[in-house]
């Protein structure tokens, strides 16, 4: 069956508008986000020229912005392959005009945040050291691995099921030609081809998943591997995954939102798929609130000096306010919001998204810079405060983060039109069979004499 | 286990101060600063934090005011035999030395500060901007400890230049390096003589002796980083 020709496009024309209908509007945008980044690279480049010393670490606060903006970006990445793999794996047929989305906040973050250990390197130019004289026992070679093969899954994972639409955009004739005729590789949408492609999808999305859980674990193996109070934990890996899963839903309610209204993609994208993300979402602040609530009190409970001077340090010190906004953003708005029907509505889903991503990120800053405020032993307290660099390279990553999703949108459909088209064609019947199958079969009836006793009248 | 603890290494070299002697003059931290090629860092850096020392006076101040003293001891790299830096450096940069000496290679180091984040002690420092000195110390550092860079860690290493030269010594004298032949330079200018130095592994030396006096212990001991640095102290507060 070639289904990119038998197909009326007209349906699902809106969803090439992000491709094909480009005004002004898109580069006066990316001018902006370009010229932060362009401002970011100009602090950079002073970085690697006078040393670290321009950003607002110091002694005993070895790790700040950087650290705590990689945990936070590679965090979010999960919300892309994880859950779509998730959600085609449990076969949910909502998933449908979801997924492309998530793939590509992966992708994108992925980069962004991978980049950010380099930033923070006081010797960038030495960072093939890693290649060359790698430790395979330190953690960050752990990360090295377990990030890299992320990327390589996820990347592919995103392109897999991309290549129809690439195909259909092709045989649109949209430019630029030469692009779509090389990466859609010659795709006809042949029954042999589309058998290769769901094999493909179906080992990758089993492959990927694995592989996002041990990503975050591996970052929060770098805190926990260490002897610091407050980082040493062996909750810290789920605690980092779960976080990770959360914040990442967050972060594509709120992109979903935002394309949504930007390409109006308001046919696609309906209340029904925010309700049931945003209940995924709920779900997942109360098993982040039951283990930040394990972490603490087990800290609490066992009153090791060192581990109750940082975690009072975080409760009422200089860390209140962070991290009473962070119970407040992470736990209680959304189960205040997203519990009942009447407030599930899509603003109060895309504050609640945003808060979410606020309060993600701040705890990520709880977790990175207390423990190293007050270290052990007796060591002159110096609070950390970012430097200019820190917050314009993190307005830089914030930047180019929208700016990838513009590009990409600019290139490739932000849903995928033969998912869409399948679903259209075929999820109803799939799924009624599906269903029809779980129901129990008929009984062993007595009245019905061909089954059941033979000498029967 | 690594081989300083299981014996394999013939030595291992350690220090230990005595905090009823030390008046907290602060001779070690000068001498140290001078002999290491330490720069100088400008009051504003150092009021946030990014103040160079490789040994520091440090200040234990008591919370219960009942106790209500403050006591100062002389805070450097401890050596660990189990060191928590040594284990999550990505590159190789920081290592234990085959003397238990804690080394660490300016070249290779990648400024990643893992080492600093996972140091129970915070005695590693950092080069935040490009090293500087005074003119009349720039002119004359000494040529035997490298001038290190902007980017990269740096630590004490219980002046080990001395051991290398020591060892030179040594071999053309047709001898192994002795206990005598070799002083960091706190140790050496210590006025109180509180610095003692020495092989932990020969139990007759000065510093395996102090090492089992009912006085000794260790800081964060309960880490279980084995330090070669042991303290002595006969209050009831240690350090």
């Amino acid at each position: 069956m070639s289904d990119t020709l038998m197909t009326p496009q007209d349906i699902d024309a809106d969803l090439y508008r992000s491709v094909e209908q480009n005004g002004p509007g898109f580069y006066y945008v990316a001018a902006g986000f370009i010229a932060i980044i362009v401002f970011g690279l100009y602090r950079y480049y002073l970085q690697v020229k006078y040393g670290l010393g321009v950003t607002g670490m110091n002694q005993p606060v070895t790790w700040g912005f950087y650290i705590i903006n990689f945990v936070f970006f590679i965090g979010i990445s999960h919300a892309g392959t994880l859950i779509s793999a998730i959600l085609r794996l449990t076969q949910a047929e909502w998933r449908r005009p979801i997924t492309r989305m998530a793939e590509v906040i992966t992708a994108i973050v992925l980069v962004i945040g991978g980049l950010h250990p380099i930033l923070d390197l006081g010797r960038p130019e030495r960072m093939f050291n890693l290649l060359k004289w790698g430790r395979l026992q330190s953690p960050l070679l752990w990360d090295v691995v377990s990030i890299t093969a992320y990327f390589a899954a996820s990347t592919v994972y995103l392109y897999l099921p991309l290549i129809p639409d690439i195909a259909r955009l092709r045989d649109r004739g949209t430019r630029p030609q030469w692009l779509y005729k090389l990466i859609s590789w010659n795709y006809q949408g042949t029954p042999r081809q589309q058998e290769v492609l769901h094999k493909a999808m179906n080992v990758l999305m089993i492959v990927v998943i694995p592989v996002a859980v041990s990503v975050h674990t591996v970052i929060s193996y770098i805190f926990a591997m260490t002897l610091e109070a407050g980082w040493h934990s062996t909750i810290f890996g789920p605690y980092f995954v779960a976080g990770a899963i959360f914040s990442g839903i967050a972060a594509l309610m709120v992109v979903m939102i935002v394309f949504r209204r930007v390409y109006h993609l308001e046919r696609y994208l309906k209340q029904i798929h925010f309700s049931n993300l945003s209940r995924l979402m709920l779900v997942m602040a109360i098993f982040w609130f039951y283990l930040t609530f394990s972490e603490y009190l087990t800290g609490f409970f066992g009153s090791e000096p060192a581990e109750l001077d940082v975690m009072m340090f975080k409760l009422t010190g200089p860390y209140a306010v962070p991290f009473w906004l962070m119970i407040f953003f992470n736990f209680v708005l959304p189960v205040a919001l997203l519990s009942r029907e009447r407030t599930r509505t899509i603003p109060v889903i895309l504050i609640v998204s945003i808060g979410i991503c606020i309060g993600m990120w701040i705890e990520r800053l709880i977790i990175v810079v207390p423990s190293l405020t007050i270290p052990y032993v007796d060591y002159p307290y110096h609070p950390y405060w970012p430097s200019l660099t820190e917050i314009s390279l993190f307005a830089a990553a914030l930047s180019a983060f929208c700016l990838g999703f513009m590009i990409f949108a600019r290139f490739f459909p932000l849903i995928s039109v033969w998912e869409i088209e399948e679903g259209r064609r075929n999820a109803v019947r799939e799924t009624s069979e599906r269903i029809a199958s779980y129901l129990p079969d008929p009984p062993p009836s007595d009245d019905l004499s061909e089954f059941s006793s033979p000498g029967g009248v | 286990m690594n081989d300083i603890q299981d014996g394999l290494a013939e030595r291992r070299w350690g220090m230990v101060i005595d905090l009823d002697r030390c008046t907290g003059c602060g001779a070690c931290v000068a001498a140290c600063k001078v002999e290491n090629n330490i720069p100088e860092v400008d009051p504003s850096e150092a009021k946030i934090g990014r103040v160079m020392h490789w040994i520091r006076i440090a200040k234990h101040e008591e919370k219960d005011p009942k106790h209500g003293d403050i006591r100062t001891y002389p805070a450097l790299c401890y050596h660990c035999g189990n060191a928590p830096c040594t284990m999550v450096c990505p590159v190789h940069a920081t290592y234990i030395g085959i003397d238990g000496i804690v080394g660490q290679t300016y070249s290779r180091c990648i400024g990643c500060r893992y080492c600093m984040a996972a140091c129970p002690y915070t005695v590693k420092v950092f080069n935040w901007f490009e090293p500087k000195w005074s003119p009349e110390l720039r002119d004359h550092t000494n040529p035997d400890v490298s001038l290190r860079y902007a980017g990269v860690v740096e630590k004490c290493t219980f002046c080990s230049h001395r051991l290398l030269a020591a060892r030179d010594d040594a071999a053309c004298a047709g001898r192994d390096v002795q206990e005598q032949d070799y002083q960091p330079a706190c140790a050496e200018v210590c006025p109180a003589q509180a610095i003692a130095f020495g092989d932990l592994k020969d139990s007759d030396s000065t510093v395996a002796r102090s090492a089992r006096s009912p006085r000794a212990h260790y800081l964060l001991e309960e880490l279980g980083t084995h330090p070669a640095v042991i303290y002595l102290n006969e209050r009831e507060h240690r350090v």
